[in-house]
């Protein structure tokens, strides 16, 4: 098969999963417009939310969630072994995402909490990269299914891809999306990888960094932004930590108790 | 220019008469700020009542109707190996209703670039050529320093332009076009009262600036300060969003990049405006960056548009809107940043 003479790869993926909700996988599933070209650019031969054949015989390997137990050590280093390309797609797996959280809980209260009786082992949540080593990275939560899809037709016709380096801000500019600033709330759009097309913000809620942070992002300048509208510390931090890619950025701000709001 | 004169009730039924025939963008409230201001943008318009006329100033310029922030250039499809190209002008009619002074002189700078520099866009051409321009005078806006810019009177780049007196409106007629709408009408000749109302809305407008900016010598100014500390200042607090870029009238760089669709059968040639605050902007081949200092970057966002449009057109880039200043969540407005300037000159 070729494209204006540029022959085209069909590589052999498999997609697993680790600690996440799927949500990922379930993106790669959708799209139901493109689903069909989709699945015949690639080859997929492991991929349980869309088929039950089980093939260990892969070029790429599409991870998403992070390490929270042992025992996804040694599947994910196996996957590694088999895969000549390793791919971590989604914030959990980029970045450790929302099950992150857990790391400043205590382990044995939180064990018994969800398990009862019966805990789990369980260790500190790990993205992908500190585990094994990462080719390509996909963030977003969920990943988005167009930004899939460029990779993919970029990477079967050999060409190089680029994420946008900018912040969210160029996105939100670009759609005409009130500034939630301006509105006196909190976003992170200034300091995330855009990409995403800014859909929170023009849905009503300000940027909460699933993406990870743009390419030399100014923490400072953001942080004295964020105070001079009111904002505290303890509630960038929380915000700063949710889904775990601003990990420098949320040392620079305060450890300070977060102030208790009504609940509506 | 020939002058009329229009009551505002003529006028809506105008409006009301031109919006059962084309598309009309107008000044339209989205939102209250925290500080309880409105925010204006430039919207589709269903009715003449959504229309705010008497608006301070919109958040975003109305440039994306002339150089969107994305637009496909040029599509593809591909066939028995071989491939055909189409490339669509948008040449439906639309009328832009409200725009400033300092909008309008942002499209005759903007057509000096795009429809009469060395590469017209001829994407560009046909969105100015099929779009009709109603201006309206207001009382200067806050922080709006379009004076010091002499960007707050128009005399051409529209068809019609209203100064509101009241019960009436005095309209200027600059183009054919505005002429024989003018005709669907009932208007009247200029009175003696006219113009002398006219003349005192002109003069309290005048004299209603607070913000100004020293423009005398500033390119001279920009090339002796090259190395000022002013730039690192400013520069360390930029956040390199590409906001002040967004919101301009008249920035006007892109970039372009290619799509394959997902069944690879066609591909689409795609422009999006960017910023020359972004931190790609001057990365080129082997991961050079000539700019990848906030401050560099920000010096040069000033430089394009206070020294190196000077150079090549005989005047400023900038129209002083002041929306870059306004939108800023680092607080760097133009203002402020020439003010720095001009101190360190007398330092």
């Amino acid at each position: 098969m070729k494209y204006l003479n540029i022959a085209a790869a069909k590589p052999k993926v498999g997609v697993f999963s680790l600690t996440c909700c799927e949500g990922c996988a379930l993106q790669l599933a959708n799209k139901e417009e493109t689903l069909a070209a989709f699945l015949s650019a690639v080859d997929v031969v492991n991929f349980r939310e869309i088929s039950s054949d089980k093939s260990d015989d892969y070029a790429i390997a599409l991870i998403e969630g992070s390490i929270s137990r042992e025992d996804e050590v040694a599947s994910l280093k196996a996957i590694r072994d088999r895969a000549k390309v390793l791919v971590a797609y989604g914030t959990c797996a980029c970045f450790g995402g929302v099950n992150r959280l857990k790391n400043v809980l205590d382990f044995d209260w939180m064990n018994r909490e969800v398990y009862g009786e019966t805990p789990k082992a369980t260790s500190p949540v790990r993205p992908v990269r500190e585990v094994v080593p990462v080719d390509f990275e996909i963030p977003g939560c969920p990943v988005s299914k167009a930004e899939v899809e460029r990779i993919v037709t970029h990477l079967v016709l050999g060409l190089p891809f680029a994420y946008p380096v900018y912040p969210v801000c160029v996105e939100c500019k670009q759609r005409f999306t009130v500034c939630r600033f301006d509105l006196g709330e909190l976003c992170l759009g200034p300091i995330t990888r855009a990409g995403c097309n800014a859909p929170c913000p023009a849905g009503g809620l300000g940027c909460w960094g699933c993406r990870g942070p743009a390419e030399a992002p100014n923490y400072e300048e953001f942080l004295e932004l964020a105070r001079s509208r009111g904002i505290g510390d303890a509630e960038l931090r929380e915000r700063l930590s949710f889904f775990g890619g601003f990990d420098s950025a949320y040392e620079l701000a305060q450890d300070e108790p977060l102030a208790v709001r009504p609940v509506a | 220019m020939l002058f009329r004169v229009i009551t505002k009730e003529a006028f809506r039924k105008f409006v009301n008469t031109l919006l059962s025939e084309i598309e009309i963008i107008a000044p339209r409230k989205v939102a209250t700020d925290y500080t309880g201001r409105s925010i204006y943008h430039y919207l589709p318009v269903d009715r003449f009542e959504d229309v705010a006329l008497d608006y301070d100033t919109t958040r975003f310029s109305a440039k994306t109707y002339f150089t969107p922030f994305k637009e496909n250039l040029a599509s593809y499809s591909f066939q028995n190996g071989d491939w055909t190209q189409s490339i669509r002008y948008r040449g439906v009619t639309r009328l832009i209703l409200g725009l400033h002074a300092c909008d309008i002189n942002a499209l005759l700078k903007l057509d000096k670039v795009m429809a009469r520099g060395p590469f017209p866009s001829p994407h560009y051409i046909a969105r100015r050529k099929n779009t009709l321009i109603i201006g309206i005078d207001h009382d200067p806006c806050a922080g709006g320093f379009c004076r010091s810019l002499g960007t707050d009177t128009v005399t051409h780049g529209f068809d019609l332009f209203l100064t509101d007196l009241g019960d009436r409106y005095f309209v200027a007629i600059d183009s054919d076009r505005g002429f024989s709408m003018l005709q669907e009408v009932e208007n009247t000749e200029v009175t003696e009262d006219d113009r002398v109302e006219y003349s005192a809305v002109r003069r309290r407008i005048a004299k209603g600036f607070t913000t100004h900016v020293e423009t005398h010598n500033l390119p001279n100014i920009l090339d002796i300060e090259f190395e000022s500390p002013v730039w690192a200042k400013w520069g360390a607090k930029c956040l390199s969003c590409g906001t002040c870029a967004m919101v301009c009238p008249t920035c006007y760089c892109y970039g372009v990049s290619q799509e394959f669709s997902m069944d690879f059968a066609s591909a689409r040639k795609n422009k999006q405006l960017y910023s020359c605050n972004l931190y790609d902007f001057a990365r080129v081949a082997g991961d050079h960056n000539f700019r990848a200092r906030t401050s560099t970057r920000l010096k040069y966002r000033y430089y394009h548009q206070h020294r190196g449009f000077v150079e090549t057109y005989n005047e400023p880039m900038c129209v002083g809107c002041n929306r870059c200043g306004n939108a800023c969540l680092a607080g760097i407005s133009p203002p402020e940043v020439i003010a720095d300037l001009h101190m360190e000159e007398k330092a």
